[in-house]
């Protein structure tokens, strides 16, 4: 049988997610190997003015499903979105152009879908990958499980795969593409139909303007070496120099100190930046859990023995007090060269 | 009101992972299995609801003699019965698991059914969206806030910077997700109260994963790290470091 991969391309608030161009360069990698076609498609408003975008990371055809129009299907009151109903578009369109392997990446909202559309269309779920692999024209993956303190290799008895891919893993390249058409999908064509809105979001409530550090290419985290909450402004400056989200330990969520948001953690968000600096963090081991397979990892902590020193890349034995000031001055130095 | 919730087991996070020898597993030997954390809002939202509304909490789970264990965890808790569903052995999958949960639900009329968002130990976040798509039933996942009222539900759920508000009705399926409440601790009482109640046991429906395991590693270990010693005097050269050697920025 042959391959044909559907890439679910996320937006938010008419621009395209970073994860949505990661999964064009993987999508486009998968079907290259595969010698399968591929399909696009996107839900959204306003995406008009962003297809630029998607074509200068090598997509050349998109399905555009306007969200506008799939709301007018919903009889209540106005809603953001519907996880059940993009499941069914997303299945649908699959079902449509037999494609059978749906590859999302696994931000918040690919991973409220991949259950649901593996179910709509009786397909093996490979959720939350690091690695994707091709041999005899099938597909296999890495995933990291026990919160990555290992990793598992997996294949499918079916050819019919969801795939959500872990963000910021894999590298969005840039393709000297500049054409794109689209195909408007006429949204009468999918089925949907009230039950499909059995849960809708009506608001969305942003906490904050910050990066997440589920996304970041860059994580500061502080732990109980800060001392007190007041302290975190360190942390939130090293972090500003770079770019970077700030995240915590658990216990200092625990303690009050800081949002569950930013905890790191087996209990709290696995992350795989590029650079991770542990400030403060002894390195228990649901911490590393959270963050060993970060590309560089820097521990600052004032016990040499602490074991978040034996997974570091760099280190400093020293006291963030004094340590972190300096850092963050000499990287505001170097960055502005 | 008919609310279940659904748990299992899980080693312990202080564990540290060693491979079994066929290489698809961990080693299970000298690991303690908890209830998943997860499911301990999932349980306590339980409770909660039963509190408010009167009716009672039934525990799930699915697995072997084993997952006993998460069961008289929630009985502890204060859940009233519990069912396990036995499976034939500890190889299976999340559609394994989704597919026999639901097989047995769809007949129970629940009004509620809770999990925990994921279980920590293969942290797949989507049993209780396949359950609720094979029961046909809305559901609201990575919840941290719940109000279930005459039969709506308003949920907020975390997201990327912030929380989506999702409105939807019962039945519906909810995934805890932590800060949804606070876990009871059981005391004496409640410890005493579970020895006595009801673990009913059924065959399992289904066998049949859709996904297999080909092989389980130790991801690669960090050797060598540049360690220095004195404190802020060794900034400019982790600096130096961090942008000529590791060029991270």
């Amino acid at each position: 049988m042959s391959n044909k991969i559907l890439a679910f391309l996320e937006s938010k608030e008419g621009k395209f997610k970073n994860s949505a161009f990661e999964v064009i360069t993987e999508a486009l990698k998968l079907s290259a190997e595969l010698g399968s076609e591929l399909e696009t498609l996107t839900i959204g408003n306003g995406l008009e003015n962003e297809l630029q975008e998607l074509a200068a990371y090598g997509v050349k055809k998109v399905k555009l499903v306007n969200l506008d129009q799939l709301n007018k299907k919903h009889s209540g009151s106005e809603i953001k979105y519907s996880p059940s109903a993009y499941a069914k578009i997303i299945s649908e369109t699959a079902k449509e152009s037999e494609a059978n392997i749906i590859l999302l990446s696994a931000t918040s909202l690919g991973k409220d879908l991949a259950g649901r559309i593996s179910v709509k269309t009786d397909s093996a779920v490979f959720n939350d990958c690091i690695d994707i692999k091709v041999a005899d024209g099938k597909i296999t993956a890495s995933r990291p499980v026990y919160a990555g303190k290992s990793i598992i290799d997996i294949n499918s008895s079916t050819d019919k795969i969801v795939v959500t891919l872990r963000p910021n893993v894999f590298k969005p390249v840039k393709t000297d593409n500049e054409s794109i058409e689209t195909e408007n999908i006429d949204i009468e064509k999918l089925n949907i139909s009230e039950s499909d809105f059995s849960s809708v979001v009506t608001d969305v409530i942003v906490s904050s303007e910050k990066l997440d550090v589920a996304e970041a290419d860059r994580i500061v985290s502080g732990g109980r070496g800060l001392r007190g909450p007041e302290n975190f402004n360190l942390i939130e400056d090293l972090a500003g120099s770079l770019g970077a989200a700030t995240g915590a330990s658990r216990a200092v969520v625990d303690a009050g100190w800081r949002s569950h948001s930013e905890q790191v953690g087996q209990t709290g968000k696995t992350v795989s930046p590029s650079l991770y600096i542990a400030c403060g963090i002894s390195g228990a081991i649901q911490h590393l859990a959270g963050m060993s397979s970060s590309k560089c990892i820097v521990a600052i902590n004032k016990d040499k023995d602490a074991p978040i020193f034996q997974i570091a890349d760099y280190g400093i034995v020293g006291d963030v007090f004094e340590v972190l000031p300096a850092l963050t001055e000499e990287i505001k130095k170097v960055v502005s060269n | 009101m008919k609310i279940i919730v659904c748990v299992s087991i899980v080693p312990d996070s202080t564990t540290k992972v060693k491979i079994s020898d066929a290489g698809k597993s961990i080693d299970t030997n000298g690991v303690s299995f908890i209830l998943n954390p997860y499911d301990e809002f999932a349980v306590e939202e339980a409770l909660k609801l039963k509190e408010k509304n009167t009716g009672e909490v039934i525990a799930v789970s699915y697995g072997t003699e084993k997952a006993k264990e998460a069961l008289k965890k929630s009985f502890q808790m204060g859940a009233d019965k519990g069912v396990l569903i036995k499976s034939t052995d500890e190889n299976f999958d999340s559609y394994t698991v989704a597919k026999n949960l639901s097989e047995y639900l769809k007949d129970q009329n629940a009004d509620i059914i809770l999990f925990g968002k994921q279980s920590i130990d293969f942290d797949g976040l989507l049993i209780p969206s396949m359950v609720s798509e094979m029961l046909n039933l809305p559901c609201i996942s990575v919840v941290v806030k719940l109000e279930i009222e005459g039969g709506k539900v308003k949920a907020e759920r975390e997201i990327e910077g912030g929380k989506e508000v999702v409105v939807s009705t019962t039945p519906v399926v909810i995934g805890a997700q932590k800060g949804l409440n606070e876990p009871r601790y059981p005391n004496l009482k409640s410890i005493m109260a579970a020895k006595s109640k009801p673990i009913e046991e059924i065959a399992n429906f289904y066998n049949g994963n859709k996904t297999d395991i080909i092989e389980m590693k130790l991801p690669p270990a960090k050797t060598g790290g540049k360690i220095f010693n004195n404190g802020k005097d060794d900034v400019t050269e982790l600096v130096r470091l961090l942008r000529e050697e590791a060029k991270v920025i």
